[in-house]
Formats: structure tokens, sequence, C-alpha cells
């Protein structure tokens, strides 16, 4: 199962997780068969939201919610089930400074037709 | 005699055999279909074909079969829907089992399932009891005096995360075991406690609740002896041993130093403090097996005068370097009056009190109130039990503060 690691920083405590560390922590769990992919984030006021309402595309300034902490990056892992998710997650270094939200990832549910032509080259 | 038997089976087995069809059939739901299932295969068979040698192995195996077929059947009749079947993966495909050790391994399986900590704290509770004690939703409901649908869709949220986030059905890893058992604890002791306050709600339903914690505590700790297990079950049967005494027959309180200390259920005590003793050598402290010292020491004293105070204070400033806070401050400051006298008890919890965070805190009021009166500070302990009072919303601990107010005025 697949699942979605989001890394959650106050601004103050942005870089107090050194990208090298990160980077090593990635590269364990690639080395382990977990990681699939994951990237660090620019800090929130970079950020912009995008809504369709009524077939009407808006578009704000800022990020979704107004939270002290701020979505820091993410990683996509491999894991058997939850519990070895939180084990993974529990070492992504700012998982000391800031919280790491874990969410399971699903399949869209879509036809066979139309899973094979999305496979199809 | 069949019947009854199958009656017996049912009140004494059904959980077991639940937390058994779940592994083996990996969904909760399909697990209470199956479980019915193999309960009226019993009713049709047993009277002709006799008991089985092992009716628990027999009735998981009559589940599975049951359900498996229904499947079998349900998927020839959706051929055409393409999505797969999930629980046919999750499924264990070992055989079913025959003995009581794999079963009470498969309640704790499901008692840790129930407890994880990524369900919500209120979410956990309902459903250990609904799943793990069997409990109905509307006895749940009537015990939290919370409406039967709130609880309904508290289980029903929990079951869908356990599915989609893919909690599984195991007992945790030796380094993930503390962390984990602690979430357990805590739910059991939460059970226990609603039904052992005198709050609210139905007292024979609240019982029930009290019994059911104590239940769960000794399977634990039949599993996993782990001094805290032990810690808990030992509290919860000290303080269960004074169930009969804490108020009278028209519910009015009775505190500690005037209960019937003749009436307190002397095994249970005698349980309790030997758990209590075991916890202890084991070396491993943790703040159950000193909360169980301490209900020991006072479950051993004849009376409240030859209660050995200077223990209780002792165990009291161990508790409080392990697990900080007002209220264990506060007892700690009730047993140093107690030791020394009311004098250095109000000094001690005035300087509690001047910290802020028992300010809405009822009962440290009413120590304030009672230490005021045994120091004949009449005006002092008045405008404390007035505070107490105003800050009570059970009614007979508010009875109890308004008559030794009563009191104090008529003096």
């Amino acid at each position: 199962m697949k699942y979605l690691c989001l890394v959650y920083l106050s601004p103050e405590e942005w870089t107090s997780a050194p990208d090298e560390a990160c980077m090593a922590c990635g590269n364990e769990m690639r080395a382990s068969g977990h990681f699939i992919t994951g990237t660090p984030l620019h800090p929130t006021h970079t950020a912009t939201t995008v809504r369709v309402r009524n077939g009407r595309v808006t578009v704000t300034d800022g990020p979704f919610a107004e939270t002290k902490e701020q979505l820091a990056g993410f990683y996509l892992i491999e894991a058997r089930d939850l519990n070895e998710a939180i084990q993974l997650a529990s070492k992504i270094p700012p998982a000391k400074f800031g919280s790491i939200e874990v969410r399971p990832t699903r399949e869209l549910q879509v036809s066979t037709q139309q899973a094979a032509a999305a496979a199809a080259p | 005699m069949v019947a009854s038997e199958i009656d017996r089976i049912y009140r004494q087995d059904s959980r077991r055999i639940f937390a058994t069809l779940i592994r083996l059939l990996g969904d909760f739901e399909r697990a209470e279909e199956a479980l019915h299932e193999a309960f009226r295969a019993a009713v049709e068979k047993w009277p002709t074909e006799g008991l089985p040698q092992n009716p628990v192995a027999w009735l998981v195996s009559a589940g599975r079969f049951k359900s498996i077929d229904k499947q079998r059947r349900e998927q020839r009749f959706e051929h055409l829907e393409d999505r797969p079947d999930v629980s046919e993966a999750l499924a264990d495909q070992a055989p079913a089992p025959d003995d009581v050790e794999e079963l009470e391994d498969d309640r704790l399986r499901l008692v840790f399932t129930c407890c994880h900590p990524a369900l919500a704290p209120d979410a956990q509770v309902a459903l250990t009891l609904r799943e793990v004690c069997g409990l109905a939703t509307e006895e749940i409901a009537a015990a939290y005096l919370t409406p039967a649908p709130t609880i309904a869709q508290r289980i029903v949220r929990a079951k869908a995360k356990i599915r989609d986030a893919n909690i599984p059905y195991q007992v945790p890893s030796r380094d993930e075991l503390p962390e984990r058992l602690e979430s357990v604890l805590r739910v059991v002791y939460l059970v226990f406690n609603e039904g052992y306050s005198a709050s609210s709600g139905d007292s024979a339903t609240r019982a029930d609740l009290s019994g059911e914690a104590i239940r769960l505590a000794r399977l634990i700790v039949e599993l996993i002896p782990e001094p805290e297990a032990q810690g808990l079950l030992a509290l919860m049967l000290l303080h269960e041993s004074r169930r009969e005494t804490r108020a009278t027959p028209d519910g009015e309180l009775i505190l500690l130093d005037e209960q019937d200390r003749s009436r307190w259920n002397r095994a249970l005590i005698a349980e309790g403090a030997t758990l209590t003793r075991a916890a202890f050598e084991s070396q491993r402290l943790g703040p159950y097996s000193i909360q169980a010292a301490i209900a020991a020491v006072h479950a051993e004293a004849p009376s409240a005068a030859d209660t050995d105070w200077r223990e209780i204070v002792g165990l009291y400033d161990l508790l409080l370097r392990l697990t900080p806070s007002p209220v264990i401050a506060l007892n700690r400051a009730v047993a140093i009056t107690m030791r020394d006298g009311p004098e250095a008890g109000l000094t001690v919890l005035d300087a509690l009190l001047a910290e802020g965070e028992l300010d809405n805190y009822q009962l440290a009021h009413a120590a304030r109130a009672d230490f005021c009166r045994r120091l004949g500070r009449d005006s002092e302990a008045r405008e404390a039990y007035r505070r107490a009072i105003e800050l009570t919303s059970q009614a007979p601990a508010r009875r109890f503060l308004e008559k030794r107010l009563a009191a104090l005025s008529k003096s």
C-alpha cells in the first residue's frame, strides 16, 4: 500500500532539519524499497490555491488552510500497513520539529477500459 | 440441553470466535455475519448430530466456510463488476485454530487494533466495547449518556479508517509494544472509570463497564505480563473492592475515612496487593503500579487514622516525579495533612492554588475547605465550600458539600 507522508513545519523551524539529513533519509528508504518519490516544498507564501466552482476556476493566493505549521514537503512511500508507514514516517528528520501527516493513497475508481487506455503507450 | 449449551458457548466464547473470524476473513462486517451464521448452523445441526468435540473450533470453521461460500456466490452474480475483491487478499489462509492459546492471541490482536492510536480516543473506547466486549451500541450509548447514532457513527468511522488506512490486525512488535500497550491500558482505565465514577447514568450498566474493564485487563496480563498491565489490573481490583461502601443505599457519598472497612472485598484486595507486589519487583515502575500501591496501602489499613501516611506521601512523591500533574500534587497535599496535620497540608495546597491550574477544580476547594474547618478557620472554610459547590455538577457530591457547609454555619 502507498502512503503519502506530508511534512509540516512552523516557519521558525523551516530549516531545522538540514537537507542532507532529509536526502539521507530518502536514500535509506529507497535502499530498503520503501521510497517512491518525495520532494521538499517552498514555504507557503509561494502557494496558490485552485478551486473550481460552477465551472469557473478561481485562483487565490496562499495555502488552503491557515495554520501555524505549513506543508514543507512530502515522501510517497510503500509500506505493508499503517504501522510500518508510521515507523517510516517517524524517521523523517522534520518529525522532530513539526509533524508528519500520513495519508493512505487510493486508486481512482475507473472502468477497466479507461484504466487500460491510460496504461497504453 | 444442547440449546442451553449453545447459549453458554455464545455467552462465553462468541467474542473470541469473532476475533479469530476477523483474522481469517480480514473484515469486521464479514466476521460479524459469519459469527451469526455459525451459531445458526450450530442450532440446526447440534441437536441431531450431537455436540462436536471442540465446539469453538467447529464454530470458527463453520463461520469461515459460510462466509467464503457466500462471497463466491456473490462474485458469480457480480462478475461484471470489475473491482477486485480486497478481502480475499487480506484473508489469512491459515487453517482455523483449534487451541485456546491461538484464540486468545486473536482477541489480543483485536484489542490492539481497536485501541490503535491512529483512531480518535473516543472511537477507541466505543470500538473496544462494541467489538472486544460485545456490548450493543445502545448499551454503550446508555453508559456514556451519548445518543446511540453518535456512538454508531464513531464505530463506523473507526472501522472505515481501519480498512482504508490498512491498520493491521496484529499484536505490535517488541519495540512498539510499550507505547501501544499504553494506549490499550488507557482505554481499559477509561472504561473502568466510566463504570466506577458515580457521575451519571444507570448504575447497573456502569458496574458492567467496570467488570468488562477488569476482564480485559486480566486477558492482557495473562498474555503480556508487563508490570504496568499488572499495575492497572491491581489498581482496578483495589478500587472495585470498595464499590459497595462508597455510597449509602440512597446514593449519598461516603468518603474513604468513613467507609465500613469490614465490607471491603478482601479477595479482591489480596489479588490486587499480590499483583502490585509483582509489578514493583520488576523494577520498571509506571504510574499505574504506583497508584495501585497507594490504593493497596489504604486497602490494608485497619482505619483512616491507622494508615501508613508516610508511605503514601512517599508514593505520591514518586508518582509526581514520573507524571507531574496538579491533581496528583493535590492528593499529595491531602496525604501530608493526614501525616503532619492540616496546617502543613494547607501550606502545600495554597502554594498549589497560587499556581492557578487548580482554580476551577472543585476537589481543590473542597480540600481547602476541609483543612480550614479542621483548623477552626470557619469563615475561610465556608468560602471554600461555596466555591467547591459552585464547581460541582454531580448531585451526591454537591449534597455532601452542602451538608458540611450547613454543619459549619450552625456551630
